[in-house]
């Protein structure tokens, strides 16, 4: 009897500590959203959303709202049980994985020995999510959406792979705390530059991001995978989408940029708490996101994948075998 | 060691995590509005009738390059074990790895000379 308790008041407490991932999880995609176009606003010398409370900052509740009133359209011949399946399974995996991301020191959910293998797997699982939604629209333009959706996602998902290889290597560890400790004295966002460039190119390729966001190329395929979706399924997509961004930056941030250290060791900047540090860094490579899609434009497809298989994965390759050779024949020292 | 109590948390996020998205489109089922006719659940074409079955014949590029991911993305969970027990291997731990990644590196240029990669 007091066993049962004894479990039942632990896994009480791990919902109070989910919910407290989860909900200023969801506030921070909502005013992502609300950056984005605050921020491409300025940039383009536009004002952004300004209607909605000051300045504009309850736009990403109303845009909720507003969302959650209009109608659930399922079309008449699609899959309707995939069709509604598809952005319940985009939206539980983008909010899974962050159960093993550490946002300081002992702050982290479940701190997994093999956390980086659960969030490359958790990451791998998400092209379904789309490869689905294009298959149960029964839609021309979701179809090829999502088959262009899910070939992009998985040739840059070859050399991340290979880039975490590289971190693996110099750390010896699969877990995401240790990855981060171990750059104490260095981050390897200098050792590893070229590998921080790739890695950093491809999350933009594998979120979707401009300037590889073909499968949403709004003149030619109106919207891509989910072109069919309205309403909060549509919304859940968006919602996974913007939840894969920060997730992508924040292991760029755990495997580059040293976590939730602080930029130098002293003791001004350790009073700063960590998980402050992770949330600058993590703002500031969402803010380059934001940036890139204001400046650059549009790839072409060929491109994109020349860009994925004949550059970016000899390069991590070659880069494997250097920092294996290097590490192997320095007895581990790096 | 492994240790099992570890992932009793993630399972309950997982459930978390599915019952809030469930939630959302039950939700959405509930307050949205429900005024469903022939033209707004056809397929969207821009406009008019779809000429034919979406699920037709599609490029076969697409197909290969899931082939050639398959392939890596293999080699690539080869070589995790391999990466984090580096420093402690033999020397014949370490070339055997470098002899694999020779072998799928001759495989890789094969693949680049026959055309595998070309888009257009």
């Amino acid at each position: 009897m007091f066993i049962e308790n004894n479990l039942v008041m632990e896994s009480l407490i791990d919902v109070l500590k989910i919910l407290a991932i989860i909900l200023p999880l969801l506030i921070f995609i909502a005013y992502l959203t609300y950056f984005e176009r605050k921020v491409i606003g300025f940039m383009q010398l536009r004002k952004g959303p300004n209607v909605v409370g000051p300045f504009g900052l309850f736009q990403p509740f109303a845009d909720g709202i507003k969302l959650l009133t209009k109608e659930t359209i399922v079309p008449s011949n699609s899959n309707k049980f995939l069709f509604i399946l598809s952005p319940i399974i985009t939206f539980t995996l983008a909010l899974i994985a962050w159960a093993v991301i550490p946002i300081d020191n002992d702050i982290v959910l479940s701190n997994i020995n093999v956390g980086i293998m659960y969030i490359v797997a958790v990451s791998s699982l998400s092209v379904y999510g789309i490869i689905m939604a294009g298959w149960a629209s029964n839609s021309r333009y979701a179809f090829l959406g999502s088959l262009r959706s899910a070939a992009q996602m998985i040739s840059y998902e070859v050399s991340i792979g290979l880039i975490i290889i590289n971190i693996l290597i110099t750390v010896g560890s699969l877990n995401l705390s240790e990855i981060v400790l171990a750059q104490k004295n260095v981050w390897y966002f200098l050792p590893h530059f070229p590998m921080f460039i790739v890695f950093f190119i491809s999350t933009l390729a594998e979120t979707n991001r401009a300037p590889f966001d073909l499968p949403e190329a709004e003149a030619e395929l109106v919207a891509g995978y989910n072109v069919e979706y309205s309403s909060l399924s549509f919304g859940l997509f968006f919602l996974g989408e913007y939840g894969n961004m920060i997730l992508m930056s924040s292991m760029t941030t755990i495997l580059f940029l040293g976590g939730w250290l602080p930029p130098v060791d002293n003791e001004i900047f350790n009073l700063i708490p960590g998980f402050v540090w992770f949330f600058l860094k993590v703002s500031f490579l969402l803010f380059l996101f934001l940036w890139i899609r204001a400046t650059l434009p549009r790839f072409r497809y060929d491109q994109l994948m020349r860009l994925g298989w004949k550059v970016f994965l000899p390069l991590s390759l070659f880069w494997v075998i250097i920092t294996s050779s290097y590490v192997y024949f320095n007895n581990g020292n790096f | 060691m492994t240790n099992i109590e570890e992932y009793i948390p993630i399972l309950i996020f997982l459930l978390m995590a599915i019952i809030m998205s469930v939630g959302a489109i039950f939700m959405s089922f509930v307050f949205g509005e429900k005024e469903p006719y022939f033209e707004k659940s056809s397929t969207y074409e821009c406009g008019f009738e779809p000429f034919s079955d979406t699920r037709g014949k599609f490029d076969v590029q697409f197909y290969l390059v899931a082939i050639l991911f398959i392939i890596f993305d293999l080699e690539i969970i080869f070589m995790f074990p391999w990466a984090v027990a580096l420093i402690e291997l033999e020397p014949l731990g370490f070339w055997s790895m470098m002899f694999f990644l020779f072998v799928l590196t001759i495989g890789f240029i094969y693949e680049w000379k026959k055309g595998a990669l070309e888009w257009n």
